[in-house]
């Protein structure tokens, strides 16, 4: 006899970490949606958001703190983008690309520098450290479902800003086709600032949400961005929905191989999926064949 | 004006002529040291750095060794080993060093035991695998107490709770790997069960899944952790988020007050073995260690604003093995100074008081370790 | 004969970097120069992909690390628990295995460097097919993503087996004795020979690409680069270039995975890292992406300064920032202004006899 409450407690284990990578899949997913850039730097908007808000914790009430946060992270965010893309004439995607790999290394080693290399964490949003909530047997930390709540709201405020402002729609104008929305009018190298401050305020607030589980130090960034862009890819690029569920089935599926293989290869599994996934739907599970992968080096 | 500014930056790289020392024989005395100061061992590494650059200070200050002062030539490894390699080269053929102390890591320590040894330099590593010092290196000693002596405290103080089937966590960073090599080596003899034994990412972001695990496997009747932050704070903390009461063992490398406040409420009743260092108010005055400890902890903390913890303690040891045997030996001999320290005994340490041989170059046996748990957010020893 | 000057030049360099060394007593530079000079070789050979087969691969690592790998496991295991398979007797008559003795004065049935080399080598070319056949199906970002998660899976099989050492990695690797007398070891003594082997190898692969990029196969692969549709269209298999130009480059790696093992002596886990890839995409893109001169220079230059530990703890950071200075300012990397600055100064000295020179 199976037992429910088991599965149901893997389950749950899965959407803890899933949670978390669907989080910063989110922003992965707008830089790239909007200007066509892998930003490896997301993961350290994120441990930015979760480091500022530890510190600012010390002086200021948790809600401010956070909310400070994430303005700051946001207009880091812009800084490098004005910065390092739009002051410096870039030929192609790929350099692009390798000087946000340069940024997050440089961002890490500045952190690094800046607060040491000891683990923090902010306090738990409701509840303490052994807090729970249970179902059917089953039990998660609080902090969970504030993450899954945040995601949420991420994908409802972004859908909402796509489709329905004006900016929203010049953005989404912007990825679909550069050429015509310059011609129509469309400022470029604005809607880009904006996707980076963005991005970054949606990996801020990730960064201060998640870090009661998982504990915030310099070097988090680079694995959760990792997992992060095989979220978003494996849900489809472009949409942040799918982003999301991208990132519920990577952790889902990781728990579940921990429950019948050794631990040790659970990232392993996880990564062949997705290799195996990519090799078969290279859109994305929830994603269309159309324009993605046009997109030339 | 760009390119011209890369020019010169190659050209000037190539032809810059580095300032080097010979090794002067009315010198000063260079030890070398190889520490993760950055990188994903900082937490070994920076507080070894800040301990021994404080230690040569006040030696210093206190007139040296041998009328000379100590050089301390510190090279931040990041926990690569192949800069661990390339530093440990350049310590025995460049900087000439008397000793090397460190690195912080085993895996690091490993990948020099060789090098040291055929080169003939004196290496006393701060990295606590077995493997560094069995098989026994001439050259080669290390400070940290052996993973096996404070696996045989857990067993003790599990037998004296009635405890034989455990679940085994550890990461797959090197201490992790070491500490679940000895775990599985050991049980059968002190008539533990493994039932559960599961490796993971020493990054993790959340375990429950590997506790549910470990819930799921029936008569488990403790968990013992094997690895270091953040993961040790997040078991802690997850195994009482699905309903996992059983008792928690924490390997040594708990040796931080700052992990306890990590881990918050969920660190209440954890039990670990540890040097003295952690309690050392709870010490009668007359302990051999008493004195040094009490000294460390107020300077250290004084110095740096920031808690001390043990893994410094092992470089402070480290320091003072060397220093003692260029003391006993009388002479800045390399060989000497070697054969010096095979003969040290009854020497106070932070984490234990030492007793070489050439046969043990740890010198440390199981009264190193005190069994300690956490009570009210605090550490204190663990009486049964 | 105008194609031999940058082949000169570069032996000029070497020569030059080692009678210098030598004249400011800081010969010990030799060792971590070697040890760059390998990294840059797994930078050549990602050059050839990217920038000419214009395919990006973050998994780099993972090729280096199978090779190193290979060849350690293999020259470091004891076979002797097989001594009585026939299989094993044969091997050793043929000199694939042999016993050698180890650090502490027993012995062991190990396989011969040379036999781990070709091992290593076959180990590599296997995968490399395996994973490129599908994964260069893909475009773009996918390809990238693809080449990550191979990295990484190679990363945590290594990290996590007890065969390669878990995360302590492998030490105790023999010395490899090639032919001429000459030894790929660490010891301080051979230091200078492997300097020249090191720099032997790379020289010969820089012909070897030189060469490549001027043949039939070369200009495939650019024309593959600047328009893989087009040149669909005229005929070219571009699915077999690719994964030529793939598996080439990972074969490179490798085998400068295995020079550098019996050169440190072991190998660990940190090798197939995302960050080593990372680092050596960076480096290949910054030295100009089809130029593998420019990518050998700033390659050895970065790393030699990283090895020898110039940049302290900032060591990532001057890394990254390096990174990104040179991109942004030289994106077709640093030798089209070198040359052009040194043109520019010949010219001034010597009046010019002839009309322009063709740039290369």
């Amino acid at each position: 006899m199976v037992d429910a409450s088991l599965i149901l407690q893997y389950f749950l284990s899965g959407i803890t970490k899933g949670s978390i990578y669907a989080v910063v899949a989110i922003g992965f997913n707008l830089i790239y949606s909007a200007t066509g850039v892998l930003n490896f730097a997301q993961g350290e908007f994120v441990m930015l958001g979760g480091m500022v808000a530890v510190t600012l914790c010390l002086f200021v009430p948790l809600p401010v703190a956070v909310f400070v946060a994430v303005i700051v992270v946001a207009l880091v965010g812009c800084a490098l983008e004005i910065v390092f893309f739009r002051k410096l004439r870039h030929h192609s995607i790929l350099h692009m690309i390798i000087i946000t790999i340069g940024l997050s290394i440089v961002i890490q080693e500045v952190a690094l520098h800046l607060w040491d290399e000891k683990v923090r964490s902010l306090p738990y949003f409701t509840g303490n450290e052994i807090s729970s909530v249970r179902f059917f047997g089953a039990a998660v930390s609080p902090q969970v479902l504030w993450v899954l709540g945040t995601v949420t709201v991420m994908v409802v405020l972004l859908h909402l800003f796509l489709r329905y402002t004006a900016r929203g729609r010049a953005m989404r104008a912007c990825s679909s086709n550069a050429e015509a929305a310059m011609l129509a009018g469309i400022n470029i190298s604005n809607m880009r600032t904006l996707s980076f401050g963005l991005s970054a305020a949606l990996g801020g607030l990730a960064g201060c949400v998640i870090s009661p589980i998982t504990m915030t130090h310099y070097e988090m960034g680079a694995p959760l961005a990792i997992k992060g862009f095989a979220a978003a890819i494996l849900g489809g690029l472009g949409n942040p929905t799918a982003a999301v569920a991208g990132g519920l089935l990577i952790g889902v599926a990781e728990a579940f191989s921990v429950s019948q293989l050794p631990a040790a290869y659970s990232d392993v599994t996880t990564f062949i999926l997705f290799l195996l996934a990519l090799f078969i739907r290279p859109h994305g599970l929830f994603g269309s064949p159309s324009g993605e992968d046009v997109r030339e080096v | 004006m760009k390119r011209v500014l890369i020019v010169l930056l190659a050209v000037g790289l190539l032809a810059t002529p580095v300032w080097g020392r010979d090794y002067e024989e009315k010198g000063p005395i260079k030890i070398g040291a190889i520490f993760a100061v950055t990188g994903p061992a900082s937490f070994l590494g920076a507080p070894e750095q800040k301990t021994v650059e404080m230690l040569v200070d006040k030696i210093n200050a206190e007139g040296g060794v041998l009328g000379r002062r100590i050089q301390l030539v510190l090279k931040d490894s990041g926990a690569s080993p192949e800069k661990a390699v390339s530093f440990a080269k350049t310590l025995i053929d460049e900087d000439n060093v008397l000793a090397i102390i460190g690195p912080s890591t085993s895996g690091e320590t490993m990948q020099i035991k060789q090098l040291c040894e055929e080169n003939k330099m004196l290496l006393v590593s701060c990295a606590a695998a077995e493997v560094i010092v069995n098989p026994v290196a001439k050259y080669v000693f290390k400070t940290p107490q052996k993973d096996s002596q404070a696996i045989t405290w857990i067993f003790n103080t599990m037998k004296d709770m009635g405890i034989t089937k455990i679940a085994v966590l550890s990461s797959n960073a090197g201490f992790g790997a070491a500490g679940k090599k000895q775990l599985e080596t050991m049980a059968p003899e002190a008539g533990i069960e493994i039932l559960s034994n599961e490796v993971y990412d020493k990054r993790a972001t959340d375990l429950t899944d590997i506790l549910t695990k470990v819930k799921s496997t029936a008569g488990v009747q403790a968990v013992v952790n094997w690895s270091i932050v953040p993961a040790q704070s997040i078991v802690a903390k997850n195994m009482k988020q699905i309903g996992l009461d059983v008792p928690l063992f924490q390997s040594h490398g708990f040796g931080n007050p700052k992990y306890v406040e990590q881990a918050g409420v969920a660190a209440e009743g954890t039990l670990f073995p540890a040097g003295r260092l952690l309690v050392v108010d709870e010490l009668p005055d007359k302990h051999p260690q008493k004195a040094l400890l009490a000294e460390y902890k107020t300077n250290y903390e004084a110095k740096h604003n920031e808690d001390v913890s043990t893994f410094g303690g092992h470089a402070y040891d480290a320091l003072m093995v060397v220093i003692e045997g260029i003391k006993k030996a009388d002479s800045l001999n390399r060989d000497k100074v070697r054969d010096a320290i095979e003969r040290i005994k009854g020497l106070p340490g932070t984490a234990g008081v030492y007793d070489f041989s050439p046969e043990d170059h740890t010198g440390l046996d199981l009264s190193a370790f005190e069994m300690l748990t956490v009570k009210d957010g605090k550490f204190t020893i663990y009486k049964k | 004969m105008k194609r031999l000057i940058p082949v000169i030049a570069f032996a000029a360099l070497a020569v030059a970097a080692q009678v210098v060394s030598f004249a400011v007593g800081k010969e010990f530079c030799l060792t971590q120069l070697t040890m760059a000079v390998y990294y840059a070789i797994v930078v050549m050979g990602l050059c050839l992909l990217m920038g000419f087969a214009g395919q990006v691969s973050l998994g780099h690592g993972a090729f280096f690390a199978i090779g190193g790998y290979t060849s350690a496991v293999l020259t470091t295991s004891d076979f002797s628990r097989f001594e009585d398979s026939a299989w094993i007797a044969a091997l050793k008559r043929a000199h694939v295995l042999y016993l050698k003795a180890d650090l502490y004065g027993g012995e062991v049935l190990a396989a011969t460097p040379w036999a781990a080399f070709l091992a290593a080598m076959a180990m590599t070319f296997f995968i490399a097919c395996l994973i490129g056949y599908p994964a260069l199906r893909l475009k773009g970002h996918y390809l990238a993503m693809a080449t990550l998660g191979f990295g990484l899976i190679v990363y945590k099989m290594v990290l996590g087996s007890s065969i390669t050492g878990s995360a302590d990695g492998i030490t105790g690797v023999p010395e490899w004795k090639l032919f001429f007398g000459l030894t790929v070891s660490g010891k301080s003594a051979l230091r200078v020979q492997n300097y020249y082997i090191a720099c032997a190898v790379a020289l010969l692969l820089l012909v070897l690409l030189m060469n490549l990029v001027q043949s039939r196969v070369g200009r495939a692969l650019q024309a593959i680069h600047d328009r893989e549709t087009a040149a669909g269209a005229i005929g070219i298999n571009t699915a077999r270039y690719k994964l030529s130009a793939f598996v080439l480059s990972a074969l490179i790696a490798a085998a400068a995975g295995v020079f550098l093992t019996h050169y440190n002596g072991g190998i660990g886990p940190s090798e197939a890292s995302t960050l080593k890839s990372v680092r050596y995409v960076a480096l290949a893109a910054a030295g100009g992406m089809g130029n593998p001169w420019g990518a050998a220079l700033v390659s050895t230059i970065i790393n030699f300064l990283s090895l020898r530990g110039w940049f302290g703890s900032y060591d990532n950071a001057v890394f990254g920032a390096a990174l990104i200075v040179i991109i942004s300012l030289a994106p077709q990397g640093p030798l089209k202004p070198l040359g052009l600055l040194i043109r520019r100064i010949i010219g001034g000295i010597r009046a010019p006899k002839r009309g322009g020179h063709a740039t290369p």
